[in-house]
């Protein structure tokens, strides 16, 4: 199971920058898209809120898959350890 | 027994934090609820800048300022305590709502109205943001560690008992006054009775003491002090923040969101079926589907929150399409013979000036009524142009406002229950899941930002981008499923692989 998790967190790093790049995209081609004036700053608006928030997600997607990757998740399959905070 | 629990019984700490957690559920959903009169009422006429005002309400309260009131509530609560952190988010939401009742319309105040809008929004956004895992937290440091799923539970109810609470408010009130009255000045009052519950439930929780764990903490000087740091910049906390939010609150949230609000919308937007029977359909579903919060959270205290919350997630990937197939093709009218049909209404002829000019639009509807008992509108619709060698453009024949025979009806409330019990699974447990995870001296915050942002942010967004995806092109009816099931997916997988299923007994939270 450690080997899996492990393994897995390299896809995570992977998927992290992929999905931004997918909504940076979309973003692109969907305001593009829209009627000029204020349909086109509404859209730009929602996307730019939109991105605003998945960066950082994404950025923790890639934190996590690296955790994974170098075995910080390996000891919680008996029961995870309070973290000491 | 914890000393606490004889002075104030543990049912007094759930009663309390339980209440006020609804109201504050109530008045987010009552903006949802109400948004088309606030907008008339509020909102200038003309699309422009209101449109603009109307998306930041919508997209800003929920998706940045949720979070961010988590931060900012969840550090204040881990500082100064439990009990006054989720007193002034109660505060702040219901003071908001009463003031959005009180809120002169356009006609009086120009712009000031949809900008006071937003603001106080914003206002509830930030509050809901602090609330929940403050009355998480609280009813969870109250609990012994083997029944804290049930007690915890409670609070669980609350953001469907706020839906439903919101909904038969307004429905009250609209059938008291009338809707001329209801629209012209009547909408205002679910926001201004917003007040008096807000200011019992304050009396209440008022009355309640600290949490005993909190307590302990600061009487022996080891209060974090600074939370934010302590939870996010300290990798042992960190990766447990990572870890409940793809492995668990991601799922949670596209499963809550899908069950509660993408199938009530898809009914009645995609399918077309009526108003009413939409709404009476989830408030059925609903109904039956509540009590299992408590069932599921009970459960969890037996076999660990694991499992449980993964088999919500795993089921909704598994039946989303079958049953949104369902729900198309038992609304699907167009086949419908002459054998199948009872009777056919008169037709109700209109026309309609297109923008002023001398072109118009012809609409002729009629009621149709099957053997079975369903019902649905026929509207068919043409262009007429005023210049004589212009041909009339025929546009595509459409049905609506379609009424469920009794089967179908009761079908649609089961598949309705189901997805619910589906979110009873997944949201049942969490709460005590995620206390759980983290330190008392952090677990304000720590708790706070992954429950947002994975109920906010990715199940808030379920009907923007599933939308989106229906849009592209070759899509059907039913692609828009994609988005919940693939951030189901991702979240089951994440917590099959790396989430352990503790038990209470070795979950003992930690000081």
């Amino acid at each position: 199971m450690n080997g899996l998790k492990k393994g897995l967190g390299l896809f995570w790093m992977i998927l992290g920058p992929v999905s931004i790049i997918f909504l940076f995209l979309q973003a692109y081609e969907k305001v593009g898209l829209a009627a000029e004036g204020v349909e086109k700053t509404n859209t730009a608006l929602q996307w730019g809120i939109i991105l605003f928030i998945f960066i950082p997600i994404s950025a923790g997607l890639v934190i996590f898959g690296y955790y994974a990757l170098k075995g910080e998740y390996d000891q919680l399959s008996e029961g995870s350890e309070e973290p000491a905070g | 027994m914890n000393p606490e629990l004889q002075k104030n019984s543990i049912f007094k700490v759930i009663g309390a934090s339980s209440l006020g957690t609804l109201i504050e559920w109530y008045d987010f959903y009552i903006f949802g609820s109400l948004a088309t009169i606030i907008g008339a009422q509020l909102f200038p006429a003309d699309a422009g800048a209101s449109a603009l005002i109307n998306t930041l309400a919508i997209f800003a309260a929920g998706f940045i300022v949720r979070p961010f009131g988590a931060l900012v509530f969840g550090r204040l609560g881990d500082l100064i305590g439990r009990k006054y952190t989720f007193l002034l988010t109660l505060v702040l939401m219901g003071g908001s709502t009463f003031l959005i009742g009180l809120i002169p319309s356009y006609s009086s105040i120009g712009y000031a109205a949809p900008i006071l809008v937003l603001i106080l929004r914003l206002v509830q956004g930030l509050a809901l943001g602090g609330e929940y895992g403050g009355a998480a937290t609280y009813v969870a440091e109250h609990a012994p560690a083997n029944k804290r799923g049930f007690f915890t539970s409670w609070i669980q109810t609350t953001a469907t008992g706020g839906l439903f609470l919101s909904l038969g408010v307004i429905v009250l009130t609209k059938n008291l006054l009338g809707a001329d009255d209801f629209a012209a000045w009547g909408w205002r009052i679910p926001f201004l009775l917003s007040i008096l519950l807000v200011g019992v439930s304050i009396y209440i929780r008022m009355k309640m003491h600290e949490s005993p764990m909190f307590t302990k903490l600061k009487t022996e000087g080891k209060v974090s002090k600074n939370p934010l740091k302590e939870s996010f910049n300290n990798k042992a906390n960190f990766k447990m923040v990572l870890l409940a939010l793809f492995g668990a609150t991601m799922g949670q949230g596209v499963i809550w969101y899908t069950g509660q609000f993408y199938a009530q919308s898809f009914i009645e937007n995609t399918c077309k079926v009526d108003f009413n029977d939409s709404r009476y359909i989830l408030l059925w579903g609903i109904a039956f589907a509540t009590p299992f919060f408590v069932i599921f959270g009970s459960w969890s205290d037996r076999v660990g929150r694991k499992w449980i919350m993964l088999t919500g997630m795993l089921l909704g990937i598994i039946f989303y399409r079958p049953i949104y197939q369902i729900f198309l093709d038992d609304t699907d009218f167009s086949k419908v013979t002459q054998q199948d049909i009872s009777a056919v209404s008169d037709p109700v002829i209109t026309r309609t000036a297109i923008n002023g000019t001398a072109d118009s639009l012809v609409t002729t509807t009629a009621l149709v009524t099957l053997l079975d008992g369903s019902s649905y509108h026929k509207v068919q619709s043409h262009t007429k142009f005023a210049a004589a060698d212009k041909p009339v453009e025929i546009h595509p024949e459409l049905l609506k406002d379609k009424k469920l025979s009794t089967p179908v009806f009761w079908k649609f409330v089961f598949l309705i229950f189901f997805q619910i019990l589906l979110v009873t699974m997944v949201y049942g447990p969490i709460a005590a899941f995620l206390v759980e995870l983290f330190p008392t001296k952090i677990r304000y915050t720590s708790m706070s930002l992954p429950y947002h942002v994975g109920n906010g942010v990715f199940g808030g967004l379920v009907p923007f981008i599933a939308t989106l995806i229906a849009s592209f092109s070759g899509s059907t009816p039913l692609s828009g499923l994609w988005y919940p099931i693939g951030i189901a997916t991702l979240s089951f997988v994440i917590g099959a692989i790396y989430l352990s299923n503790k038990k209470p007994v070795e979950a003992e939270i930690e000081d």
